[in-house]
Formats: structure tokens, sequence, C-alpha cells
């Protein structure tokens, strides 16, 4: 209770989102109170509201999506944005423009709001301290995913109450993975205790810096657990050979019926996706009773349309 | 002609002959006619009060990009720049567009120095053919024609055995075989230092590892061969403890250190600043320290910048994508003040060797000394005077430089090559 009184009283200053490291927990908590209130948009006849009206939301993705695209643009929408859609493919990228000079021909269009994913870790940073747009980041290299960070503990905190004491496990390639470190920053902020499980050449440099544990056996950890984060395997991002097979690897960290035994009963699980089924998790999981998989990507949506509503407003209040 | 120059009243240091005290020094006829007490009346009086009077400094670690890329810099602007920055000879890296090669490469490079006149510029040649690590390059014409050494910088000979052909061919010249010391298999495609930062800012290292394997290696061929071997811009605890060990067992070796591996640390990459994006990386506080230990130590033979410039439009990428390279040529001296000078890891003579005596014996050329009768390359420095980095003024096409708006001490006056002023402040 005292949390929320405060965040009300919270001001959000940011006009861009670039990750979850620099937030405090008081910030993640009023993003999240704030995505709450838009949750309800979407269970409505008409499932709009105003705030972005007159806005220019550029979807500028420079690597594959489909779930974090269309959900930015389908957030954008519910808020009355008008969309650009930019992908790799029909960009003049290929032509070697730099993402400077795209991002400058873009703004040049009147453009409010970018949403970029690049495959270049601190590329939104970059944007953001050479374009006078909001940033938000959907996704840079293997660096942050912020809103997906943000959405996996909405959906955490709206069945569990709160992050505070939770054990939460973020089990694969933990190395290439932004998903984990915005889960790691967002859910340790508040308050709960993140294990990082895979194998010792998916772990990052100086993971012993970072505010997580880190075990190498699943069959361990999966007992202690409320939260269980299972990390799609990246095979274009795996450089050389980490683990020698995939059979070894699903042996020894997937999500088997078999191990969901020795689970808790109310254990979450979870899955950025897309998934690859019988590799990390089997297909009895995913579509299981503990899978909060589908309401992830439900929640994804209030928790894209609060921070495209916070960036937009932050930066009419600095005009 | 100006045939006799004589500067007044100077702190001369001149490690080679281990001056260091206030006199005067006379220049007749380009060459250093006296040091000491000079009493005869000459047309050019330089008034040295207060000034420190070196043997012109020397960097034998400089990219200036000609021929292939010059609108980064040309051997005209960087060898302005240089003579600016109290530097009177300059050694170019091979790595350039067409790599420099054979003789008539080597050739071309004196041709545009002797154009511009301003500092000496020598130049390495590469080790291997398009720096490909695969076949010799003509080293022998090569030699003959200048080279001072060879070197595939920018990369390191990757193959054991290529590196071991260049070590023993080599010995038929008096050259030095020059290693960038970074083992690819292991840098993989990094672009900082592996560690806590890369692991947050989500960007691939470079493990410190990649330089401690080749320098292993190469000390183990070098064991093989005789012929004088230079670790260039070595970073890590790792080198430094391989090149102390291997110093002790009296093998051929040299190494030199760069102003950024002993002022800036990964850290300073967590913005994403490509200015800090150099290789090899900028590497953690404790690696600086052993840097610093080592210079006290007496275990680096050259203080050298990299100066490796690059455009504006480069810098503006993402971390990722930009070149590596930090230009720091016009503001060297002053960095090596603050690095070595004023935590006193070095006094005035001791940093004015690494910057002329013993570079110049790398390379192999009778300089960096105010000897009677040396060619007369002199340097005068204001070690009190006090300025702001500004890349603004800088006379190199480039400004990739993350030292803009520092608080620095020690400045060049005068800058004198072959008995010519070629630099006045």
């Amino acid at each position: 209770m005292a949390l929320k009184r405060k965040s009300k009283q919270f001001k959000w200053h940011r006009k861009h989102l670039l990750g979850l490291r620099e937030l405090s927990a008081e910030e993640i908590t009023y993003i999240l109170d704030t995505a709450k209130g838009f949750e309800q948009i979407s269970t409505r006849s008409v499932k709009k509201a105003p705030p972005l009206r007159g806005k220019v939301v550029v979807n500028l993705f420079f690597e594959d999506s489909t779930r974090t695209r269309n959900s930015f643009s389908l957030a954008a929408n519910r808020l009355s944005a008008d969309i650009i859609e930019f992908t790799k493919k029909d960009s003049s990228v290929s032509k070697g423009e730099t993402l400077l000079d795209t991002a400058k021909n873009l703004e040049a269009m009147g453009i409010d709001i970018v949403v970029i994913r690049h495959s270049a870790g601190g590329a939104p940073r970059f944007l953001s301290r050479n374009i006078d747009a909001c940033v938000i980041n959907a996704g840079d290299g293997f660096c942050e995913h912020p809103t997906q960070g943000l959405l996996d503990t909405f959906t955490i905190r709206k069945i569990k109450g709160t992050l505070e004491g939770l054990k939460i496990a973020i089990v694969g390639d933990v190395a290439h993975s932004r998903v984990a470190r915005s889960d790691m920053w967002a859910m340790t902020k508040l308050g709960a205790e993140v294990t990082f499980v895979g194998p010792p050449t998916l772990m990052p440099t100086e993971i012993g810096r970072l505010p997580v544990k880190v075990s190498y056996s699943l069959d361990e950890v999966i007992e202690k657990v409320d939260v269980i984060n299972m990390l799609r395997i990246q095979f274009e991002r795996l450089g050389g050979n980490p683990f020698p097979s995939i059979r070894e690897y699903s042996h020894y960290f997937g999500l088997t019926v078999e191990r969901m035994k020795k689970a808790k009963s109310d254990i979450l699980v979870m899955h950025p996706g897309p998934i690859n089924r019988g590799l990390e998790m089997e297909s009895e999981v995913a579509d299981g009773r503990n899978s909060v998989i589908l309401e992830q990507v439900t929640n994804g949506l209030a928790v894209r349309m609060a921070v495209l509503f916070l960036v937009n407003q932050a930066a009419a209040q600095s005009k | 002609m100006n045939s006799e120059i004589l500067i007044k009243n100077g702190r001369i240091i001149d490690p080679a002959n281990d001056i260091d005290k206030k006199c005067d020094v006379l220049i007749t006829d380009g060459r250093i006619a006296e040091v000491g007490s000079v009493k005869k009346t000459v047309q050019t009086v330089i008034d040295a009060e207060g000034k420190l009077v070196t043997p012109g400094l020397i960097d034998i670690h400089v990219h200036f990009r000609e021929p292939g890329d010059e609108e980064e810099e040309t051997i005209a602007s960087g060898s302005t720049a240089a003579v600016a920055a109290g530097f009177t000879s300059v050694v170019c890296m091979p790595n350039t567009n067409p790599v420099i090669e054979n003789e008539t490469d080597i050739e071309y490079i004196h041709r545009k120095a002797r154009q511009t006149r301003k500092t000496h510029v020598y130049t390495m040649g590469a080790i291997t053919k398009g720096l490909q690590g695969v076949e010799l390059a003509e080293m022998g014409f090569m030699a003959e024609a200048g080279a001072v050494g060879f070197t595939d910088d920018g990369r390191g000979v990757q193959d054991p055995t290529v590196m071991l052909r260049a070590l023993k061919y080599a010995a038929m010249f008096d050259v030095f075989i020059a290693q960038h010391c970074q083992d690819e298999a292991i840098a993989g495609k990094g672009v900082m230092n592996s560690g806590y930062y890369s692991t947050i800012l989500g960007l691939p290292g470079i493990d410190p590892l990649a330089e401690q394997a080749m320098v292993w290696r190469d000390i183990q061929l070098l064991k093989k061969t005789n012929v004088r071997y230079h670790a260039q811009h070595i970073s890590t605890t790792g080198a430094v403890e391989l090149i102390r060990q291997a110093k002790k067992d009296s093998l051929p070796i040299t190494c030199e250190v760069t102003p950024h591996h002993l002022l800036l640390t990964e850290e300073c990459c967590a913005e994403y600043d490509t200015n800090y994006k150099v290789n090899p990386p900028l590497r953690s506080a404790e690696d600086v320290e052993s840097l610093k230990q080592a210079i006290a130590d007496g275990l680096v033979d050259a203080l050298v910048t990299d100066h490796a410039p690059h455009l504006q439009s480069e810098r503006e990428l993402e971390f990722l994508t930009a070149p590596f390279g930090i230009a720091s040529l016009e503001c060297a001296l002053a960095l090596y003040v603050k690095a070595l000078i004023e935590p006193g890891i070095l006094d005035w003579p001791g940093l004015i060797r690494l910057m002329t005596e013993k570079p110049a014996k790398i390379i192999g050329v009778d300089k960096g000394t105010l000897g009677k009768g040396k060619q007369a390359d002199v340097t005068i420095i204001d070690p009190e005077a006090e300025y702001t980095i500004d890349v603004s003024t800088f006379r190199s096409k480039s400004r990739n430089c993350p030292y803009h708006g520092w608080e620095v001490k020690g400045k060049v006056e005068k800058t004198i090559v072959g008995g010519e002023i070629r630099y006045e402040a």
C-alpha cells in the first residue's frame, strides 16, 4: 500500500524508455500502475482512447519481430496515434544509409515517438542523443528489451500480488538475451530474487557483479522457485557451439512435464516467445495450467500503451 | 639559410647522454653543435627560461591514412599535427589502402613527407601481403627502401607458422617485427573489453586473454629466432607479466603503451560513445594499474599514440558498427603528463626517455638525442602551461578524440626539425 501511495505522488519525467537498468523501483512501479489503468481499454466494445491523437509513432524495426511490433502498433492504435511501419526490408538501410540518417529523415516528416528494435546494443540510446523525438527501446542486441521486462513483471505482479520476496528463475541463453537482462533489472529492483540458470557457456562475463544468483542445474532450482521464465534458444545469435547438441541441452535445461512434477504447484511458467516447442519447453507445459505465456502477450499491450502514454506526456511537459 | 640557432637558459633534458641541467643548445647547419654554456652571438636566439629543451619527440605508432583514406588524414595533415605536438619523427603503420607492402609504397610515403616538410615521416611495411596473414610481403625490398620495421597492425599475424617464418626471414635485415597482439579466435567479433560493462551494455567483448595468448605465443616463437620483436599497444596485466618474464630471460623484446590505455577504462564505454571504441579495447582499472607499474618498473620501451583518425560520420554510428580508433596525437604530451608525471610514476627525464631515446632505438634510427653532431631535432616544452583540450583546434583532419574539454598541463612551445623551426606556439 505504501508503495502505491508513493507512486501516485510520483511524477514521470523520462521522454525515452531506453532500458530498465537506469530506472528506480518507483519508476518501474509507476509504469506498471499506469499499465493497469490501460488494461480495461482492450475489454471495452470501443477499444480506443484519445491521448495520442495527432501524434505519429514510427515502428523502426531493424530485426525480425512479429509479437513486439504488432503489440506496439496495436498499443499506439488504441491510443489514437498514427503509425508508420518501417522494417529493414523496405527501408533504404540496404542502400547503405546510416541509422542516424534514417532516423533524421523520419524526424523531418514530423514524428513524435520512435519505437526501435536494432541488433546493436545501445542503438536506441545513440538515437535518443541525436534526435528530438521520444525513443522507446523495443530490443537492442543483447542489451535490453525493457517493455518485455515490464510486461513480465506486470504479469507476475498481477497474479502474485507483489514481486517482493519471490524466487524467479530465468533459464537458457542468458549471455545473448536482452530479455534476461531487462527482467533481471526490473524484478530485482522490485525485490525478487533472480537466479540465472543455464550452461556456463551461455552465461555472460563477470556475472558475479550482477544482482543475481547463478545455477547450472535446473533440477535444483525448479523446486524452489515461484516463477520460471524460459528463454528462447536464439539460434541466430549463438556463436560457435556453446552446447554439444540440442538433445543434450534439452536434457539439462528443457522444461519437461517430468521436471514440472518437482515444481511448486502454483509456479508460473513464462516464455517471451516465440517458443521452440519441444526444445526449451514441452508443448504440454507451454499449454499447461501453470503457463501464463498468453497472458504475457495480453499484458504486453497494456504495458506498451502505458509506455507510449508516459513518454509522450513527458515530452509534452518538457516543451 | 637559418644556419645558427641558440636556445638559451632552458632545462636541457637529454636522457641518452644523461643530461638534465640548465644550459644552452647551439644548432649549426642543422646539427647539434654544442650543449653547455654558449657565449656566441647568433642571429636566432630562443629564450627557453623556464622551459624544457628535449630531443625531438618520436611517436612510433601513427595512422596517417594515406594512401586510401585521405578524407580522414593525410601525411601532410598528420605531420602538421605531429609537429605542433612536439613530434619530430613519426612512424606510419602500413594498414592503408592499398597496404604498404613493397618498395614503391614505402617511397610514396617518403615522397609525401618530403613535400610537406614538417616532421620526419618513417613507415613500417606489412609483414604479410594485404595483411592477410598468409604470404610474406617483400620485406627485403621494403627494408632497402627505408622501412624501419614490419607489422600487420590493425590485426595480428594469426597463423603461428607464418609468424615464425616472418621472424626467421626478418633476421636477414636490420629490422624489427612488431605485432598487434590479438588472437582473433578469442577476440571474435568483440567491440570492447569483455567484462561487467560488456555484459550490461549487451556488447560483444574482447577477452584480455586474446592479447595474453598472442604475446605468449610470440614469445615462444621468439625463442626459436633471433630478431627484435616489439609488442604494440599492450593493454593487459597478462601481457605485462609475460613481457616482464621474457625480458628477464633476455629475449629481444620491447613494448609500447598508448595514453588511452593509461587514462581510460572500459567504464568509459558505458554511454556507447564511439570515441571510446578502440582496439585493443579500453580495459579494467587493474589493467591500467599494471601498465603504470610496468612503466615505473622500466618494462615499457616507448610511449605511442596509435593516432587513428576517423571521420565524424563514422563516429555517428552505433557502437557495434563504428570503426576502432582514437586520434590523440595533438594532445599526447599533456596526456602523458597527466598519466605519468602528475601521479609521480615518471619524472621528466623518464618521460622524455620513453618518447625519444628508447623509441629511436626500437626503429633503429640515429635520433632521440642532443648529442654533438646529431641532426638537430629539438622540442621546447612549457611544463607548467595549462590549457583545455579543444578538438576544434586540431590540425589533424579528424576529431575522434575523447579528451575534448580535459584540463591539462604541459604544452609544446617550439618544434625544431633538422635545424629548422617548423612549429611555434
